[in-house]
């Protein structure tokens, strides 16, 4: 366990650093993931080891983390209330359209260059 | 003896114990509803903790910063979870590797139209400059989307909410809306899902197959990447 929260942090401290030293556009914790990935692939660690369980468990409480930035909505409701409709329409449309745009151009990319299906 | 009941309970208030025991049990209880109704996805356990945390801090009168003491010692594991998104990717990566180029233009399309239909829309249906901006991040993870309302002027308090919104929204209804159209690719239905509404999400695309799970981390990622890439170039063509 402690040594994948270990692992986790130090990659995103690295990211960090990077990220401010060479004054990139790109968040820390993105390059931090990239980091992981490499180690990851370098290391092939086994499934029960303390650098795998760690990072699962964390992934495990993924959503539990955004509640907090969440809440905040208690502090903007009169906000909410007097612009429902660009907030409500904007939102959900380019929800939508960030959806589908994502779906559909990758689906047709993998069709055009004749990619093999990955059905449920 | 005495009792200070208002001296604890400001004490309390002030106190990180407060904001990190009501946010632990507000997602408890939202995991047990939705584990009970089983697992209906329209009782999203993200939905039903903002709902009850939020509802909770109106009844008692506490305000958001106060709450943040320790909402904030929560919010920071999303930093070290983003990164931890790279082991779903590992155990994917041959077939990743395979879809590259189909993944980039997917990706890098669908952030565009986001961003651009999120500040036309919001601005068109009369929100002000500074909402449009305030929308135009959401789809990008939380730490990313407050950085960039951040730098380009729009509210990011606000923009945290809208991404919360944005995500709980794909968890909610994501995976019908792919199934309406036909999307049946695991690949393809992760990879929108992550990149539509981040890691709330990439929870539920976990839910549905380990693939669609591995996909969704990768759709989230990478659309952090592009949309703070994007951007201020969008932004420079709109405005």
């Amino acid at each position: 366990m402690l040594t994948g929260l270990i692992a986790l942090l130090a990659c995103q401290l690295v990211g960090e650093l990077v990220v401010r030293t060479l004054d990139l556009p790109v968040p820390g914790p993105v390059v931090g993931m990239v980091l992981m990935f490499v180690l990851l692939q370098v290391t092939r660690p086994r499934a029960e080891s303390s650098l795998v369980r760690g990072t699962a468990a964390l992934l495990r409480y993924l959503p539990l983390l955004y509640v907090p930035a969440g809440v905040g909505v208690v502090a903007y409701l009169a906000t909410l209330r007097s612009e429902a409709l660009p907030i409500s329409a904007g939102l959900v449309v380019s929800w939508l359209v960030g959806l589908v745009v994502t779906a559909g151009g990758t689906a047709l990319v993998l069709r055009l260059t004749g990619a093999r299906r990955v059905n449920r | 003896m005495t009792f200070n009941l208002d001296e604890a309970w400001s004490w309390l208030l002030g106190s990180p114990l407060f904001g990190v025991t009501l946010t632990l049990v507000a997602y408890k209880a939202g995991r047990e509803i939705w584990e009970r109704t089983g697992r209906h996805a329209a009782l999203n356990p993200v939905l039903a903790a903002i709902v009850l945390a939020g509802g909770t801090l109106l009844l008692l009168g506490v305000d958001y910063e106060e709450y943040m003491a320790g909402g904030q010692y929560i919010a920071f594991l999303l930093g070290p979870a983003t990164v931890a998104l790279a082991l779903p990717l590992h155990y994917e990566a041959r077939l990743v590797r395979q879809a590259a180029v189909p993944i980039l233009v997917g990706l890098v399309a669908g952030s565009a139209a986001s961003i651009a239909v999120a500040y036309w829309a919001t601005r068109g249906l009369g929100g002000s400059e500074e909402l449009a901006l305030s929308m135009a991040p959401k789809s990008a993870t939380t730490p990313v989307s407050i950085a960039l309302a951040e730098s380009f002027g729009g509210v990011p308090a606000l923009t945290a909410v809208f991404t919360i919104l944005a995500g709980v929204l794909g968890a909610v209804a994501g995976p019908a809306v792919l199934s309406l159209l036909r999307f049946r690719d695991v690949r393809v239905r992760g990879l929108a899902i992550g990149a539509a509404s981040h890691g709330v999400g990439t929870s539920r695309a976990l839910e549905e197959h380990p693939t669609e799970g591995a996909f969704a981390g990768l759709g989230m990622g990478l659309n952090a990447l592009a949309t703070a890439l994007l951007l201020p170039l969008l932004l420079s063509l709109l405005r």
